[in-house]
């Protein structure tokens, strides 16, 4: 078996897109996605990755050039975050509606202003309606593994879509930890060759990217729309197969310490690890019930019927959010969480946190703050539609 | 060309809407639109071809005598070939 | 389930003195001897002179969730002795908790600055680094005192990491450090058991 290695997270996912064969890199650089896309160049300036790297001049034109690559047929890979993530904003749409099987990483970052380089989850949801595959990962294992397997999802036949992998800016993109890299052989046997049914080709010419008036627009969407909740299907067993190979299992809803649990904590991406240690010392010092913490990994497509078997035997069901939609009603994750579980009969009762915003770490002890207040909030009600963490009054 | 865009069900889409038959807008009768059109006195033409590089359809060709036409098929009446031409060959009708 | 945390260490330094590179290799050698480790900077962007963190983590046995920054640090280190007059390193640190320090007084007179709370090591590392590399840049020499003061991961384990790390001048960085480790006076507030 592979032997566990003291890397950089960023480094180990720039080198697992490297396995992956991925013939065309175009990105822009941006912190905290940088040593992303300057270790993948220098793959390619050194001779150790054979691909083309297409130094654009925007983000904009990053996701541009990804939708040329991917529609020739070539696997294509771009890294972003925040801002830039926003600038592609209009070209994440095309990208999903003409199924192009693109994968990027984002590399979680707040939204200006204040300019904020740190982490949080505004750019990703600000996206969240673009079409793409979206997966949240916990840890540099995850993000390598999640990495591999989205190439396979997003270029299968059944699915060809694009799809983001989420790893939380700084908080995992800049950790140096141990991660099993596979091994080329297994990358090999694992990723079958792209093979995009459609590529641009001057011997079968195809038009890409037309134009729909109203008598075709909802049929081309409906279309889409059945496509990317279909495709979960082939996550699941893209997933499974990975398990096969490398032992490491992944689902959409991940539980923990769940079983005997009528609290559920739930978070996304990194400060999922930290929640877990609460976890472990609430239920060590034993002064409070028994808590779980919901880890939602796949966020599009969004795993309804996961989650509603997940929290089925809980009474209270603690959402943070690293988020604000603002002027709304909760956080983007607590809003979609209560409309999925809105017409099921046995719900929790659901409290909304928002906080980690802008990088700003929560701590083991903070988490344990979270779940407290939050059981209290469930029981005894709050003013507020959800409530914000640790802001300074 | 098979089913208009007004039968099409989602199903029968192909991925991505993607065209697969090439050049398919050549089967899109344009000369339908036409309430005048283009009519010719090759006596005053000078073949300058100046009616051609205005044409907004991109539809008038030479012919085998060397004159200039506009192809009816895709031919909507606009009469800018008419208003360009320096030697006055076009005179716009009425269609019937 | 047993809950015994792992090894907190928490580095101060300036932007430019490789305050994450000692952080990174550190954690490298950790994890190379089958240990689970962690190495992080207090993120943000690079400014040169400016005060910076970087974090450890070290588990003899199992993986390290936590990844919040270190608030209450084992071990602190401090690369560049200005740093005590503008930042209050001790901050959290246990009570049992040990201060790495790079600075040409010994332990006692530290002591008289910083007050009697805690395990102090001292190294002139600036000299050593300025002797050995040719330049003050204190972090490889500090793993020689923070290895001499608290034996987190083995000397062995940290010259594959430094090789990899430096190349050519990973003899140099190698050398200092163990000048360090010899040299690096350690004053225990009480006997460790």
């Amino acid at each position: 078996m592979s032997k566990r290695v003291g890397i950089e997270v960023s480094i180990a996912l720039a080198d697992v897109v490297g396995m992956a064969n991925t013939d065309v890199v175009a990105a822009y650089p941006i912190t905290p996605q940088t040593h992303i896309v300057e270790r993948l160049a220098e793959l390619v300036a050194d001779g150790e990755l054979d691909a083309e790297y297409i130094p654009v001049e925007s983000e904009h034109s990053a996701m541009s050039a990804c939708m040329g690559s991917a529609a020739a047929g070539a696997r294509t890979f771009t890294a972003t975050a925040g801002q830039g993530l926003e600038l592609m904003h209009e070209c994440l749409y095309v990208a999903s509606a003409m199924r192009l099987p693109i994968v990027m990483a984002v590399t979680n970052r707040a939204l200006s202003a204040p300019i904020s380089v740190w982490g949080d989850h505004s750019d990703v949801m600000a996206c969240r309606d673009t079409g793409w595959i979206q997966i949240f990962t916990e840890n540099g294992q995850e993000v390598v593994d999640i990495a591999l397997c989205a190439f396979r999802i997003a270029e299968d036949k059944n699915v060809l879509l694009p799809a983001m992998v989420h790893l939380d800016g700084f908080h995992l993109s800049h950790v140096i930890e141990p991660i099993i890299m596979p091994e080329q052989n297994q990358v090999d046997d694992f990723l079958p060759p792209n093979k995009y049914p459609f590529l641009l080709d001057p011997a079968r010419p195809v038009a890409m990217g037309d134009f729909a008036p109203p008598a075709i627009y909802t049929e081309m969407k409906w279309a889409q729309e059945v496509n990317l909740q279909k495709s979960k299907e082939t996550i699941l067993k893209t997933w499974k197969e990975f398990a096969d190979i490398f032992g490491r299992e992944y689902k959409p809803v991940e539980s923990y310490r769940c079983e005997d649990a009528k609290v559920l904590l739930m978070t996304m991406g990194s400060y999922s690890e930290t929640a877990m240690t609460t976890i472990d010392k609430m239920r060590e010092k034993g002064d409070c019930e028994n808590v779980g913490l919901l880890r939602l990994r796949l966020w599009r497509p969004f795993p309804t019927d996961e989650l509603r078997e997940a929290v089925k035997n809980a009474d209270v069901l603690i959402i943070l959010d690293r988020a604000l939609s603002f002027g709304a009603a909760g956080g983007p994750v607590g809003m979609e969480i209560k409309s999925a579980l809105y017409n099921v009969t046995n719900k929790p009762k659901i409290v909304n946190y928002v906080g980690g915003l802008g990088g700003r770490d929560i701590t083991v002890a903070e988490f344990e703050e979270i779940i407290k207040k939050g059981i209290d909030i469930a029981r005894n009600g709050s003013e507020n539609e959800f409530e914000i963490f640790g802001v300074r009054e | 060309m098979g089913k208009s865009e007004n039968e099409l069900t989602w199903k029968e889409l192909e991925v991505g809407g993607i065209v697969t038959e090439p050049g398919n807008a050549s089967q899109y009768k344009t000369g339908d639109w036409r309430s005048q059109r283009p009519t010719y006195d090759f006596n005053k033409c000078i073949k300058c071809g100046m009616c051609q590089i205005f044409c907004p359809e991109g539809c008038i060709n030479q012919n085998e005598e060397g004159y200039f036409v506009a192809d009816l098929f895709y031919c909507k009446g606009c009469g800018i070939c008419a208003h360009e031409c320096p030697t006055f060959v076009i005179t716009m009708k009425e269609e019937e | 389930m047993e809950l015994k945390e792992p090894i907190a260490i928490r580095i101060h330094g300036r932007g430019g003195q490789g305050a994450v590179t000692l952080a990174e290799v550190v954690a490298q050698a950790a994890i190379s001897e089958g240990k689970y480790a962690q190495a992080f900077p207090s993120f943000g962007p690079e400014r040169r002179g400016a005060p910076v963190q970087a974090y450890i983590r070290i588990d003899d046995d199992k993986p390290i969730r936590n990844r919040a920054g270190v608030v209450f640090p084992d071990i602190v280190v401090v690369l560049d002795p200005g740093l005590l007059n503008i930042v209050n390193v001790t901050a959290g640190l246990k009570e049992d908790g040990m201060l790495v320090i790079n600075t040409r007084q010994t332990p006692d007179k530290i002591e008289i600055k910083l007050g009697e709370k805690q395990n102090l090591a001292a190294i002139d590392a600036t000299s050593i680094a300025r002797e050995t590399l040719g330049v003050p840049i204190v972090n490889t020499t500090m793993i020689g005192a923070l290895v001499k003061a608290r034996n987190v991961v083995k000397i062995e384990s940290l010259l594959e990491p430094l090789n990899k790390r430096f190349g050519r001048l990973a003899e140099k960085n190698i050398s200092a450090m163990k000048k360090a480790y010899e040299n690096t006076l350690v004053k225990e507030k009480k006997a460790i058991g």
